[in-house]
Parts: C-alpha cells; structure tokens; sequence
C-alpha cells in the first residue's frame, strides 16, 4: 500500500525516497524500543525473593547509543539537503520554464500568465481563477503573494508546499510529470474559509496547453 | 508560671499561628496549597480543553451534522474551537499542570525547605493565573466569537479584525497571554531562586532529583522565553487596535516578524512542556524498577541539552514560510541534534528498567506509557526535522499526530503518573489502584485509537484545521478513517470518567496514606502526609542521591536521601 497519495511531479519521487527511508528507519527503532520495553516488563516483573540489580549505569551503553543516532541523523539530514535545495533554492531552479504569477486572497487564487508575447506585466497578461492549467514535462516557475493573510500552496500530488506572504513575493517551481487534474489546497489557517480555499491544477499536453493558451488571450 | 509562659512564646512563634479559612485555602502563601490550588484550577481548564476538542472532532467525523443537544459547527465558530484547544491545552493545562502544581508542591519538599523563596509572589503567580483564565474563558463567550486565528496567532490574520471576523475575542486572547506570562515569570523567578538558595545541607545540585533538575531548567527557560511572547502580542495588540504595523506589510511591517518571535518563544516552550515530563518520569521509573535511574549525570546534560537546543530550532516551524533556504538547511542541522538527548533519554529509562524488579503500581504504568507514547512522537519528529520531507507533511496530519504524541502521549502520561504518585502526598490519601489501573489501560488504547491514524491522514496530505475534509476529492477516502478518530477521540474523553471519579472520591474516602507508601526515596516521603505548614519539624541533612534502590546489603531495596549512613550514629 502507498501511504503517500500518487506523485505527479519530476521531484516527488526523490522526496518520497527520504519519507520512506526514514520511515525504514524510524520504525525499526519504534519496534525495538517497544520490544524492549515489553520484554523488560515481562522479564523484570516484581517478584518475592527477587532482588532489583544495583546498576547506575554503563558509560560504554550511553557511547554507543548516543553515537549511533547521531550518525543516524547525518545521514538523513545530507540526504535531506540535497532534495530541499532540489526544491527550494532559487539558484537550482530550472531555466525555460513557463512563468507564472500566483496571487492568494480570502478565499481565492488568481493565476497570470504572461499572454502570447511570453512576458509577465505586460498588456497581454491574463488572468484565470481557481484553475491552473500547465503544460506536462515543463517546469513552471511562480511568483508567489499575497493581498492579505499568510496562505499556503499545497498541491499534495507534487509534493510542493511554500507559504504566499503578504509584502514578500517568493518563487517556487514544479514539472508536472503526469497529465490530469489535481487538487490545489490552502495549507495556512487563513480565515472563516480557509478549507474551502481549493483550486485544480490541469495539467495538459504540450499541445493541449498551447490551444489552451492561444484560446485565452 | 510566668516562665512556662515565656518558654512557651518562642515554640508557638515557630509553629505557625493558626490562620482562617480564607487564608488558609484561598489567599494561601504556603506552596502545598498553591500546588493543590493550581492542580484543581488547571484539571478544570483540561477538561474544557477536551470538551472543545470533541466539538471539532464532531465537525471533522460528521460535517455539517448536528451534535445532539449542541446544534451543528459553524465555521467560524469551528476556528474558535481550533484556537481555543491549543490555547487551553497548551497554557492553561498542560504548562500549568506540570509547572503550576509540580515545580510548586515538589520543589520545597525535594529538597528540603519550608516553602518557596519568595511565598507572597507565588500566591501573586497562582491568582494572575487564575484572572488569565477568567479571561481566556470569557474571550468564549465576547460578540464576534472568540480568537479564530490559531493558538499560534500568525499575523496578518490575527493582526486585522476583518480577516478572522473576531475582534474582541482575539483582544482578550492578548490580554490573557499576557497575564498568564507575569505569573509564569514571578513563578519562575520563585522555582530558580528556591533551588539555587534553600537546598537541604547536603542536597548538592548532583544529589536533587531529575524531576527538580527538570523543573529548574524549565524555569529558566520560561523566564527567558516568556519576555518574548509578552513582547510579541503587545506589538500585536498595538497593530489590531492602535493603528500600529509591526506585522502589516502595507506600511513596511513584516508578517514574517511574528513567526519568528511567536516561535522563539514556541519552540523553547514546547521543552517547558516536556522537560518537566521526562523529569517526573525519571523518578516514577527508578521507584518502580527498584534501581537508580541509568546514567543519572548524562540524563541531567540531557536535559541541560535538549534546553539549550531549543534555542536554536524555531526556524523548523518555518520551512515553508519563505524564509531564506538556506536557514532551512541551518534549522534542519540544530533540530535533527535534538534527537541525540532524546534518545539517551528514552534509552536510559529503558536501562533503568533493565534488570530491576518492577513494581507495576498505577504511576510506573503511566510511566512506562509515557516512554512507549513518547518514543512515537520523538520518532515522527525526525519526518519533520528533515526539511525536504516537511515540505510535505508541514501543516498536515502528520503534525497534529506528533505533537499530541509529544504533548498528550508524553506531558500528559507524565502529569497522570505524578497526580496518583504524589496524591497520596498532597491528600493523605491513597486513590483506588484497581481504578487507576483500569483508567490507563482505556486511556492508552483510546489514545492510540485516537492520535495514530492521524499520522495515516497526514500521510495522504490531509490539512490541518480544515472546517470540512469531504471537501477534497482526494480526502473523500479517508473520511471513514476520520470518523473513526471522532469516535474514539470521544470515548477517549468519556474514560476519563473513572479518573474524575477516583480523584474526588478518594480525596474523601481514599485509604489513609501513610508517610511513604511507595518506598521512595525523595525529602517529602520523610514528613507527614499531608505535610505539615513549613515541610519539616527540623532542616534535614541530606546523604546520598535520590535513587539508592536495592543497594547491596542493605537491609530495604530503598533508601531515604536524610537517613544517615549506618555506623555513623
């Protein structure tokens, strides 16, 4: 069973590669320490005659399992760096890729795009609501704010999350993989109707997108 | 006669005048009834806190259904109760709970003083509690509904009464915050100055138990991080009613600022919250083993660790928030180190048991509740701490799943361990066994029942405080995962009932305690129960550690800290 919900983006896949490993991980010491814990329990149970052994301690334990968490945690943090910068750090964002402009309010997303010329803020600009419609296989790069409270744009089936603030204008990417539609979500507590603040991202062939484009402007 | 009575004068001095009722229970100095004054006062607020938890969890298992005999969620209201259980539990509970009554009852009598340094400003603490609280619930009740903005308050949203609808509600949200700080730091400043000043002759810090270790550390880190959070909903107090932009970016304000001030007070708070915990746990867990706690000096710079640590993470609640990336990486590096204290601390509980003789009374099972429940939670937060991974997981299930498996599993196992180990103490009653027993085997398995599906939804991006999750087509799955949760988190809440009841009966009608019921080691098992005005007819002289269990050739597997090594009459 996957417990992620279906990937649909170029990065997803290296994401969920860390979630699962530190899932391994993780759960082999949450089996060992209940383990330990109920065998203890089982083994060391109160009885007449039995005396506790006096022990205070064991310097040569505490090494050993302070050591080994640590290096456990190198590990995933190095692993984690690499796919964070992957995502998050303008420097390694792709080039060629389709710009767009996204602008969250109370209880809405506006998406601009940059018209026939190619260009953002130019006359030929238009703007769509709720609906973002992408082509596949291309990295789209957004600029993302907000006109009043702190939102979250959440799109799961990506793996991509990154606040829209108000007064800062932050940019974000993802390469849908996968024709279709997903769900776009408010992640930020943002009001009255923050959970009904959902949007689809429509992720179209190259083609398909290109009509699609020639049709708004 | 005359020098009977003269002789007599000085002795009546010693022992405290006889005071009336009223400053006996109400206007008490004595911290005894300061702690008994803050348990009964922050179980209340517990209690509230869960009611609000059931009302959301009804919208969330059944949207948009009625609560028989309540009426149906609406969403604003549904943001309120989202804002008002973190709060309560959180400040009014579980801070309290641990802090108000333990760091209050325990502190004077662990280590051999009469009461608290400074016992006006303690009775000063209690009362400015109380009035954050009479606040806080009457923010419930105000016109526009109480604060709706989250228990982390992020401006804008909090800062503009137009965004959330609340105005007056998020007013006294402020107001009873910054109440609720004064008496957390005249509180503190009492804890730091009884320990450093009024330890037992012989009580060296290395000989006091981890529990007053950790509530030591506790109060210094509350009376550094208190002064931010103060600061920081004044400001935002000035934004939302005097026109000031601390947090508003159409004047050059920075929404931004709040994070980072909410969350360098947060995050050391969330250790207020669970150091005091894994201290009390450290005590239960060598009673009940019969042993000394394993590695008792690297538990104490475990503690020390994790507390200075937490300084240093705030930045993980902000992954996502557009701060620099590169803090991200920073944030990540000081938050993963965390693990390492966490686990010397889970494995060193694991090593006091080892080998030991363990007596399951009702404190050792929550105890060892608490190290399973715990173990989850410190686990789950490395999901969190890797910050490729957050950017899935930030704001979803997965996050309410880990801090209720640190703060409901941990702190709380903690508080229910201490209030059936110290009750006896407090009360001079023993509380039923059978009881408490019944009370956490339905508490661990409803608690599990509860909080670890929920690390399932956040799995599947299930978002946090959403009014509605049929909304989403791809949550429609996992609606009957959320009922399920709606259910057990109610049963959760009706097993609590056995405790309500064992706890006010027992109070009555309990079995006489006698002075050390548990064969423990700890300054306060050598006085009466309850203790006397002033703790001790004579200073005790303190030996040796607090968890000489099962010394070789000794004749009891314990040993009381105060009594004098055999052959030195």
């Amino acid at each position: 069973m996957d417990w992620l919900p279906g990937a649909a983006s170029s990065y997803a896949a290296d994401l969920d590669r860390i979630f699962y490993v530190i899932l391994a991980i993780t759960g082999l010491i949450f089996v060992g320490v209940q383990v330990a814990l109920v065998y203890f329990i089982i083994k060391y149970r109160g009885r007449k005659g039995r005396q506790a052994s006096y022990v205070e301690g064991s310097t040569k334990a505490e090494v050993i399992w302070t050591v080994i968490p640590a290096v456990i945690i190198v590990g995933i943090a190095v692993a984690s760096q690499t796919v964070w910068s992957e995502i998050k750090d303008p420097n390694h964002f792709p080039t060629d890729a389709l710009e767009v402009n996204v602008e969250a309010r109370q209880f809405a997303w506006a998406f601009t795009y940059p018209g026939a010329d190619g260009e953002l803020g130019t006359d030929d600009d238009y703007i769509r609501y709720n609906q973002m419609h992408v082509p596949v296989n291309r990295p789209v790069v957004f600029n993302l704010t907000s006109v009043d409270v702190v939102h979250s744009f959440f799109v799961p089936a990506f793996r991509i999350k990154q606040d829209a603030v108000p007064g800062m204008n932050l940019r974000a990417w993802f390469e849908a993989t996968e024709v279709g539609e997903y769900e776009l979500a408010c992640a930020e507590l943002c009001g009255v109707a923050h959970g009904l603040m959902k949007g689809k991202i429509i992720v179209l062939s190259e083609d398909e997108f290109q009509s699609w484009a020639a049709e708004q402007s | 006669m005359a020098t009977a009575a003269a002789a007599a004068a000085p002795l009546a001095d010693a022992h405290h005048e006889e005071l009336s009722f009223i400053r006996k229970y109400i206007f008490s100095t004595d911290h005894k009834i300061i702690g008994i004054q803050f348990l009964f006062a922050s179980l209340a607020f517990l209690v509230l806190g869960g009611v609000l938890a059931i009302l959301l969890r009804w919208q969330l298992g059944f949207p948009g259904e009625e609560l028989p005999g309540v009426g149906t969620v609406a969403p604003k209201f549904y943001n309120s109760l989202v804002t008002m259980h973190g709060t309560f539990m959180v400040f009014f509970a579980v801070m309290p709970l641990l802090v108000g009554v333990y760091a209050n009852y325990l502190i004077p009598l662990k280590i051999g003083a009469p009461d608290m340094a400074f016992p006006r400003l303690n009775m000063l603490s209690f009362w400015m509690f109380i009035q954050s609280g009479i606040v806080m619930t009457a923010s419930l009740f105000v016109e526009g509904g109480a604060a709706g903005s989250g228990w982390t308050a992020y401006a804008p949203l909090s800062a503009v009464p137009q965004y959330t609808g609340a105005s007056l509600g998020q007013q006294l949200w402020i107001l009873s915050i910054v109440l609720f700080g004064a008496s957390s730091l005249l509180g503190s400043v009492n804890y730091i100055t009884t320990v450093i000043n009024m330890r037992a002759p012989g009580m060296t810090l290395f000989r006091m138990p981890l529990s007053v270790w950790a509530l030591f550390i506790t109060a210094i880190i509350a009376l550094l991080a208190i002064p931010i959070i103060a600061a920081a909903v004044i400001m935002l107090f000035f934004d939302l009613t005097l026109g000031t932009t601390f947090f508003l970016p159409a004047d050059g304000g920075q929404p931004l600022l709040w994070q980072h001030l909410f969350w360098f007070f947060g995050h050391p708070e969330v250790y207020i919250l669970i150091l005091p915990a894994m201290g009390i746990i450290s005590d239960v867990i060598a009673n009940g083993s019969r042993k000394p706690v394993f590695g008792y000096h690297s538990m104490v710079l475990a503690i020390i660790a994790i507390a200075f640590l937490g300084w240093i993470t705030w930045g993980h609640h902000m992954f996502q928030s557009g701060m620099n990336p590169l803090l991200g990486t920073s944030f990540m590096i000081s938050t993963m180190a965390i693990a390492v204290p966490s686990a010397i601390k889970v494995f060193n509980w694991l090593g006091t048991m080892w080998r030991g003789n363990i007596r399951f009374h009702t404190p050792m099972l929550w105890a060892i509740g608490f190290v399973s429940l715990f173990t989850v939670g410190g686990l789950s937060g490395i999901f969190m701490a890797s910050n490729a991974v957050d950017i899935f997981i930030h704001d979803t299930y997965f996050i309410v799943a880990h801090i209720h498996y640190v703060l409901f599993g941990g702190s709380l196992m903690a508080i229910f361990a201490a209030v059936y180990f110290w009750f006896p103490k407090m009360f001079g009653r023993m509380m039923s066994e059978t009881w408490g027993k019944i009370h956490f085997v339905l508490t661990f398995i409803f608690y599990n029942l509860t909080f670890f599906p929920m690390h399932i939804l956040g799995m599947a991006g299930h978002m946090r405080r959403i009014y509605d999750p049929t909304q989403y087509e791809f949550l429609q799955p996992y609606q009957p995962m959320n009922r399920f949760i709606t259910i057990s988190a109610i049963l959760l809440f009706v097993v609590q009932l056995p405790f309500i009841v064992n706890f006010f009966w027992s109070l009555f009608r309990g079995k006489k305690a006698d002075i050390n019921p548990w064969q423990d080691n700890g300054l306060e098992w050598t006085v009466p129960s309850p203790p006397p005005h002033g703790n001790f007819a004579m200073t005790p002289t303190v030996y040796r550690g607090p968890y000489e269990f099962s010394v070789p050739g000794a004749e009891a597997d314990y040993m009381p800290q105060s009594v004098p090594p055999s052959g030195s009459q």
